[in-house]
């Protein structure tokens, strides 16, 4: 392998998958670099026109990998980054038959292409966590080391096994060449629309009945800083990619303000299945899998070896909840004044009993307060319109004020 | 099994002194913590903390009281008038700050600091105090007083606020909005899951409650030894299993959330069928449990956890009540490699009780064939009287932690079947060798 401190930043990158969302980003991030002289964007569609601003100073081609082994070749690239990696197919580009041929054929061709390529020092591969696989006997966290027990049922897993299998081969020919694989949690921002995005952005989240899985981001911005480094600096191996800390699915969809709907896992499948074939939704048995199993990595090398620390998974998604705040129903800030307001009734109620008769007042009160919680479960927007004051709700400690208040 | 009966012959434990004679150890009855030292110090400043917090908690809320005073023009108003004055009043006795609701926030620190500097138990009782003096009736009670200060203040007070009624109400807000507040947070999502799942919050207010009834009333759990338990830091617990559902493993954890003074969570490692289970798994998870595996082992007691496991699995708990008592296999020993990859010391408990529970009189193979399930038990209740059949036989428990047995000096022989293989055996020697004297201690399985 290359050393460290010899690697100079590569001068020509290639960057596959630009009409995408991260690959026109890093394309874009790595074109703005002085260090770095050309960078050649690759994908056989042509990149939307919301992209177009991003992209000026990205020279385009047009092909697909097969094409592209000329073009590497011909454009003596130091450095290869491969992001056309689709992780759900798109009804309106081929399905999933497009998507395979994308992932597995066009890495296969990108890499036969890329082991020809005399003057390449570099390739930097999106993979993904999902490459640990799901099963029921895996350890609760992943590293880098850890084998698939089984292969996964989802077709976006089963193409970044053999992604990362096609690496291997790649290394052992190409060992000269500084491979790095960042295995990517699922992305997350305001901005980012991915399937896990969509999904939480529903008003309603169905989940699985009976499994609360554990669940990491990575937000989008924290990995377009690890992709740039990885392409300037020289960190050959395996990373996981992730925010530290876990949020379970249930905690993730009340975070986000949402109503979870658990149906049993076969009903969440066939459900999902029908969905997708009326092109509603895009939920595939990779997301089953990952709502089933979780899926938790280790990222002490990434952070040791990267000298970065992507932000936390609980802070990702806040970035996330912030951009989606319309849609919610059960905010933090209503369920505070919620509670308040069911305090302020309780008070109303005792102080109206204790100038009757202040002896049922203990048990008016109790009862009141037995019959008023489940309001507050049910129904977040009432209490909301009830509640006095709107500054109650932004203070996490209303309730414990009350309970001080009231002794 | 050949092996295990010739054990002494092996060597590596000829050091290994077999009855540890655990009987020096007083018989802890009811008490919630045997040791009859330690309790009483270990558990006061635990007391006292939780009523200097409530203290702060109180000083808090007037203050934020007096800010909003202004704002509430109702009945809230009146009261947080109220309390502003009796805040002040305290106040001006105690201290010489005169600002309203500063003042009152430095009061409640104060009274904090009282709180923790005077004897737990009696500091306690010092917010209630407040509250009983504004109620017209209480207030000519005389009232156990921590700190001298306050009491005359409270005899000056204009009685007959309307707001607050006996104390049974004030305990019934409290717990009211202790209720709502926590609601309020789950709803929200707002707690922290650690990397395995595990929900200490959902725990300690869920979970042990409702298993505390189990260990208290209903199998009355004496436990022994609990200072073998390290005071912090890794340490990997192992126990004999049985009783056909794994309550002992439950038991385990309650046992040492509750005794110990530190009142460490215990961190199971569980079969993987638990895990297959759809809802069992979602909540072995939120407990704390995770899947038995090295890395998982390892990752927790290298984070300084409590890991429990009960090598036997399912051959312990699935045995039949003839065989009760009797040590299964220990497996490969798989544990004693994570311990000794980790140098974490290993404290082998014995469980008495949870054999008599079900006692699994038979086991319909063809059928747990069947079902997937590893055995299927024929109990006295069970499949007879259906749901019924669940509910546990009272049976009387003994929990007995043992010396820990350090392994830090033993790191570099982790992968050495021999080392870990004497090891294991010593572990279930002095397991099977606690359990005869425990039994011993407890002549009736339905005892008192």
């Amino acid at each position: 392998m290359v050393s460290s401190e010899a690697a100079a930043p590569p001068r020509v990158v290639v960057v596959t998958g630009i009409s995408r969302f991260l690959g026109a980003r890093v394309a874009s991030r790595l074109a703005a670099d002085p260090r770095i002289e050309r960078v050649i964007g690759l994908d056989p569609h042509d990149p939307p026109p919301a992209y177009a601003g991003l992209l000026t100073d990205v020279e385009q081609i047009r092909a697909d990998a097969r094409a592209a082994t000329t073009a590497i070749a011909e454009l003596n690239a130091e450095a290869v980054v491969h992001l056309a990696v689709t992780s759900a197919p798109d009804p309106h580009h081929g399905g999933r038959a497009a998507m395979k041929e994308q992932n597995v054929i066009g890495t296969m061709q990108l890499l036969a292409a890329a082991q020809s390529a005399t003057r390449l020092r570099k390739l930097v591969v999106r993979s993904s966590t999902a490459a640990y696989g799901a099963s029921f006997r895996d350890p609760a966290v992943f590293t880098e080391d850890t084998e698939p027990r089984a292969v996964p049922r989802g077709s976006f897993a089963r193409d970044i096994l053999d992604i990362e299998g096609y690496v291997r081969g790649f290394r052992r020919r190409r060992p000269e060449v500084a491979a790095t694989v960042l295995r990517f949690a699922p992305f997350i921002s305001d901005t980012a629309e991915t399937t896990l995005t969509r999904y939480f952005a529903q008003p309603v989240v169905p989940t699985v009945l009976g499994r609360d899985a554990r669940l990491q981001f990575v937000h989008v911005d924290d990995a377009l800083e690890i992709l740039h480094r990885a392409v300037i600096e020289d960190h050959p191996g395996t990373f996981n990619v992730a925010g530290a800390g876990v949020l379970a699915l249930s905690q993730a969809v009340r975070r986000a303000g949402r109503v979870a709907v658990p149906l049993p896992e076969a009903a969440l499948s066939s459900v999902a299945a029908l969905a997708r074939n009326l092109g509603v939704g895009e939920i595939g048995l990779d997301q089953i899998d990952l709502f089933v199993h979780g899926r938790v990595v280790d990222t002490a090398r990434l952070v040791k070896e990267f000298g970065f620390t992507p932000r936390s998974t609980a802070a990702a998604f806040d970035d996330f909840i912030r951009g989606h705040s319309n849609g919610s129903s059960l905010t933090a800030d209503r369920l505070a004044t919620a509670e308040q307001a069911i305090l302020d009734g309780i008070r109303r109620v005792r102080a109206a009993a204790a100038g009757g008769s202040p002896d049922a007042a203990g048990s008016g009160s109790s009862g009141a307060a037995a019959g008023g919680s489940p309001d507050a479960a049910g129904s977040g927007s009432s209490g909301a319109a009830a509640g006095g004051s709107p500054d109650a709700a932004g203070s996490p400690d209303a309730a414990e004020n009350h309970e001080a208040v009231t002794r | 099994m050949s092996n295990d009966d010739f054990h002494p012959a092996l060597p590596g434990n000829a050091d290994f002194a077999l009855p540890q004679a655990p009987a020096p150890k007083p018989l802890n009855g009811k008490r919630p913590i045997p040791m009859p030292d330690p309790p009483p110090a270990a558990r006061r400043p635990r007391r006292a903390a939780a009523a200097a917090e409530r203290a702060e908690v109180a000083a808090e809320l007037a203050a934020d009281k007096a800010e909003t005073a202004a704002e509430k023009a109702e009945l809230a108003a009146e009261l947080a008038a109220d309390k502003n004055e009796l805040a002040a009043e305290l106040v001006a006795d105690k201290d010489e700050l005169a600002e309203e609701g500063e003042t009152a926030a430095k009061k409640a620190e104060t009274a904090a600091d009282a709180g923790t500097a005077a004897d737990a138990g009696t500091a306690k009782p010092a917010p209630r105090r407040r509250a009983r003096k504004l109620a017209p009736k209480a207030q000519a009670k005389p009232t156990i007083t921590p700190t001298p200060t306050p009491i005359p203040d409270a005899a000056q007070i204009p009685a007959g606020q309307p707001e607050t009624t006996p104390d049974t109400v004030d305990i019934w807000d409290q717990r009211v909005a202790r209720g709502l507040a926590f609601l309020r947070r789950r709803l929200a999502g707002a707690y922290e899951v650690d990397d395995f799942g595990f929900d200490p919050e959902l725990t300690d207010t869920v979970f042990h409650p409702m298993l505390r009834v189990l260990y208290r009333d209903w199998f009355r759990t004496e436990v022994f030894g609990i200072e073998n338990v390290p005071e912090s830091g890794g340490g990997l617990i192992v126990g004999n299993h049985s009783g056909t559902l794994a309550l002992d493993a439950l038991m385990l954890t309650t046992a040492l959330h509750d005794q110990h003074p530190r009142e460490r969570h215990l961190r199971l490692l569980g079969a993987d069928l638990v895990f297959r289970m759809p809802v069992l798994s979602e909540l072995a998870r939120k407990a704390g449990a995770t899947v038995a595996c090295n890395p998982d082992a390892e990752r927790l007691m290298s984070d300084g956890e409590l890991v429990g496991v009960f090598p036997e699995g399912f051959k312990g708990i699935g045995k039949r009540f003839a065989d009760r008592y009797k040590l299964q296999r220990f497996g490969r020993g798989g544990f004693v490699s994570a311990a000794l990859r980790t140098g974490t010391p290993i404290v082998p408990v014995a469980i008495v009780g949870a054999e008599e529970i079900y006692p699994i009189l038979a086991d319909l193979k063809p059928l747990a064939r069947l079902l997937g399930l590893p055995y299927f038990p024929v109990t006295p209740t069970f499949p007879w009287l259906g749901p019924l059949g669940l509910v546990p036989l009272p049976s009387k428990w003994l929990i007995q932690f043992c010396e820990p047995i350090p392994t830090s000096h033993l790191t570099e022989y982790a992968d050495d079947p021999l080392v870990v293989y004497n090891l294991a055996d010593q572990v279930r020697e002095t397991i099977q060798a606690t359990l005869h004297s425990l039994l011993e201690k407890r002549p009736d399985p339905f005892g008192p």
